[in-house]
């Protein structure tokens, strides 16, 4: 490690669905050091989904004091932290006491599914889309709010006395991280609240309308800030004194991390499921093609930032599932291996709809189908079903943007742990004919969180700053014929269609 | 049929034995199943055991199959694993040096590019994952021969063509310098292959030090060669990266 004696550093914290990170970045971007620890994941019933958010603000506490160690350096080295977080994960906790008054209910928990029916009135799941962006569903925080207050004893009334303090990951880590109960400030940013189907995209502000439906009382809601900006200071700790200077969610930070700053520029992250966000500028873009509006960033008191998201829910996990459930595979690796051992699909395509089928379809009756299997078809030809299952989902969302905003995907930015596999970068960059690019530094979400940090407090200049950090380390160029990519496209799209209404009535 | 050994027959004896029936099995059992006396018995399960063929649980003393058998039928590397390994350390590796990185392994008779990352200098560069180099003139395929006996032998087969005037084509030569690898650690190439471009690589070891590939960096020879040959912190950089790599393969395979 080079001497990091008299240098200066940005801190990030990542806190995750399954762990807590802290990453030291240098001013060229690179990681000088990782520390990381994981949580338990807590199940009381099936769908449901908590953290124990008290268990998480000392891991946080923990991996940055390790962080700090591993890299050898003193907080006066650490010019700003910034904070990245799992998004829409639910916590209400005591203002006086600092305790939470339950455990957080993480994003994917589904025990808001009958309430966001019952929200959804005669509307539907759009009814709250025009101001918010997002559909009812049980990811976004404002209807957890309201079963918290529903259904835990005693605490709406808590909350309209103003006891009671709501917030995503990354308000709980500020307010503790600057001071608690001695001062702490409850704020969130733009990104993180635009994930709690409360704030209005216009305006930027909590909705009184939704909030008045919802049944969220104000007094509980953090005050909105921008994504990069100077919250407080740290109190006490390894940090003491270090500027907190920014927010952003996950997905919101690989974007910000991958540097797509101009309209039309978008990243795609694939792990278990991908997450797809194009920077859309600075109108918010209502979509009618089955994605997400949702804030990409705000940089101090600049114009909001706002991007189109669309998400796959299994791409990895179908790999896994190759492992794990089907034994076709020792690791997740040798899916490339197997599949390279023959030309092509051998005409079988593979809909992972294991949960009904996502953006841009949103059909909750789809199941999962292998189609147009013959018995020519190997283990061999499914291995490259699989891959191509996730690029051409990836080609969806695309094409759902370009219908959506108009703006044509020039480039497409990745990272993410699939990213290591060749043919499936290949192959995407087959399927929507743009080039592929992985960045040198493949850490974007926590990166992402750095950068906006570094920019509130001058440690950055400006995004083109930024820009000149980014490297790439590998290009795939397309290189299909087109008749043959529509070709593949057809029948695709007709395996998907074979997955819809598969529940019907009697299930 | 040549002579064979009797030590060896009675060995697999005992493999086969533990391999069926019963899990474990205790030394009066092995000896009397195989008709030998229990101080021959112990003698051929105490070398089996210091191998990693067989293992004897602490508590009963019974033994069983030891990992080392799962290894050995188990023990290809698979590429595409090994790429997913090392991606991490090789792009800290073209940062660090400012030069592209490469990794390879041995196929048929040359170097596949199993994964590469580019130039960290933004300019228009071609991912050259799938091709081939050749064993007798590249740093990657020097280490491979070098540490791989089976691609010494290939690149002996192959034999030894004058790429450029650089090229080594002596084979007393290329053993000379392979000895010169082995006791360094690591092996370059300066203009053997491509005029005007040089290369340093170092072996990737797995648990048992066995050679599964070869990490280097390739750049212009006017940044990589100081008055002194090549910069000892390149060389350096792609040692230290091919420590890790190892590292990571040996601390998390099994």
């Amino acid at each position: 490690m080079p001497d990091t004696a008299d240098r200066e550093y940005i801190a990030a914290i990542d806190q995750g669905t399954t762990s807590s990170r802290c990453i030291v970045f240098d001013h060229d971007g690179r990681v000088v050091s990782v520390d990381q620890k994981e949580h338990e994941q807590i199940f009381p019933k099936p769908g449901w989904v908590e953290h124990d958010a008290l268990e998480i603000w000392a891991n946080v506490q923990e991996v940055v004091a390790g962080a700090l160690e591993k890299a050898k350096i003193t907080k006066d080295q650490v010019k700003a932290i910034g904070i990245t977080n799992q998004r829409e994960t639910t916590l209400l906790w005591d203002k006086n006491t600092g305790v939470p008054v339950h455990h957080a209910i993480v994003w994917q928990d589904t025990r808001t599914d009958a309430l966001c029916r019952m929200l959804g009135r005669n509307v539907g799941q759009d009814r709250f889309r025009r101001q918010t962006g997002l559909p009812l569903s049980s990811y976004f925080a404002g209807p957890k709010i309201r079963w918290l207050l529903d259904n835990v004893e005693g605490l709406r009334e808590r909350a309209e006395r103003g006891e009671l303090l709501f917030g995503t990951m990354d308000s709980w880590v500020i307010w503790n991280l600057t001071g608690g109960v001695n001062g702490g400030v409850h704020v969130t940013d733009v990104t993180n609240a635009s994930r709690t189907m409360l704030m209005n995209l216009r305006t930027l502000a909590w909705d009184e309308s939704i909030l008045a439906s919802m049944e969220v009382p104000a007094a509980v809601l953090p005050e909105i800030r921008s994504s990069s900006e100077i919250y407080g200071t740290a109190k006490g700790g390894v940090l003491d004194g270090v500027p907190v200077a920014s927010a952003l969610g996950d997905q919101q930070a690989a974007l910000f991390g991958q540097t797509c700053y101009s309209v039309g520029e978008g990243k795609s992250t694939y792990g278990t499921g991908t997450f797809l966000l194009m920077n859309t500028g600075t109108e918010a873009i209502n979509s009618y093609a089955g994605l997400v509006t949702t804030v990409g960033y705000r940089i101090g008191d600049q114009q909001p930032v706002f991007a189109l998201e669309g998400s796959i829910a299994v791409t990895g996990a179908l790999v896994q599932w190759m492992r794990d459930q089907m034994g076709l595979i020792k690791s997740a690796a040798e899916i490339e291996t197997l599949a390279l051992s023959v030309e092509d699909n051998g005409g079988a395509y593979f809909v992972p709809a294991f949960s009904g089928l996502f953006a841009p379809y949103w059909r909750a009756d789809a199941r999962g189908v292998i189609a147009g299997l013959t018995r020519y078809v190997t283990k061999a030809h499914l291995a490259r079903a699989v891959l191509e299952a996730t690029a051409w989902q990836t080609r969806e969302i695309v094409d759902a943007m370009k219908k959506d905003s108009g703006m044509e995907l020039t480039t497409l930015k990745v990272d993410g742990g699939m990213t290591s596999n060749n043919l499936l970068m290949q192959s995407i960059s087959d399927f929507l004919d743009v080039p592929v690019v992985r960045p040198m530094v493949s850490e974007t979400t926590c990166l992402g969180a750095a950068y906006a940090a570094g920019l509130a407090v001058g440690f950055w200049s400006d995004v083109e700053d930024l820009r000149r950090n980014w490297r790439r380390a590998a290009e795939w160029t397309p290189d299909m014929d087109p008749a043959e990519r529509d070709k593949e496209y057809q029948f695709w799209l007709k395996a998907v269609q074979r997955t819809m209404g598969w529940l019907g009535e009697e299930s | 049929m040549a002579r064979t050994i009797q030590s060896l027959e009675r060995a697999a004896a005992v493999l086969r034995l533990l391999a069926g029936g019963e899990r474990r099995l205790g030394l009066s059992d092995i000896a009397s199943s195989i008709g030998l006396a229990k101080g021959t018995t112990h003698g051929l399960l105490r070398t089996l055991q210091q191998e990693g063929f067989v293992e004897q649980d602490p508590h009963s003393g019974k033994y069983q199959l030891g990992a080392e058998l799962l290894r050995l039928g188990n023990s290809y590397l698979d590429v595409h694993e090994l790429r997913a390994r090392a991606l991490v350390w090789t792009d800290d590796l073209a940062r660090s040096s400012g030069e592209s990185a490469y990794l390879g392994v041995l196929h048929q008779q040359g170097v596949l590019i199993v994964h590469h990352v580019f130039r960290p200098d933004d300019s228009r560069q071609v991912l050259e994952v799938g091709a081939m180099q050749p064993l007798h003139s590249t740093a990657l395929g020097k280490v491979l021969a070098a540490f791989d006996p089976v691609a010494h032998n290939e690149a002996l087969e192959t034999g030894f063509e004058a790429i450029t005037e650089r090229t080594v084509t002596e084979p007393a030569d290329f053993e000379a310098l392979l000895d010169d690898v082995r006791a360094r650690g690591w092996a370059s190439d300066v203009g053997e292959t491509w005029e005007g471009v040089a290369s340093v690589a170092a072996p990737i070891l797995d648990r048992r030090k066995v050679p599964v590939g070869a990490v280097g960096i390739t750049g212009a020879e006017e940044r990589m060669l100081g008055p002194e040959g090549l910069h000892q912190r390149l060389v350096a950089a792609v040692r230290d990266c091919a420590r890790s790599v190892s590292r990571d393969l040996g601390a998390g395979r099994f």
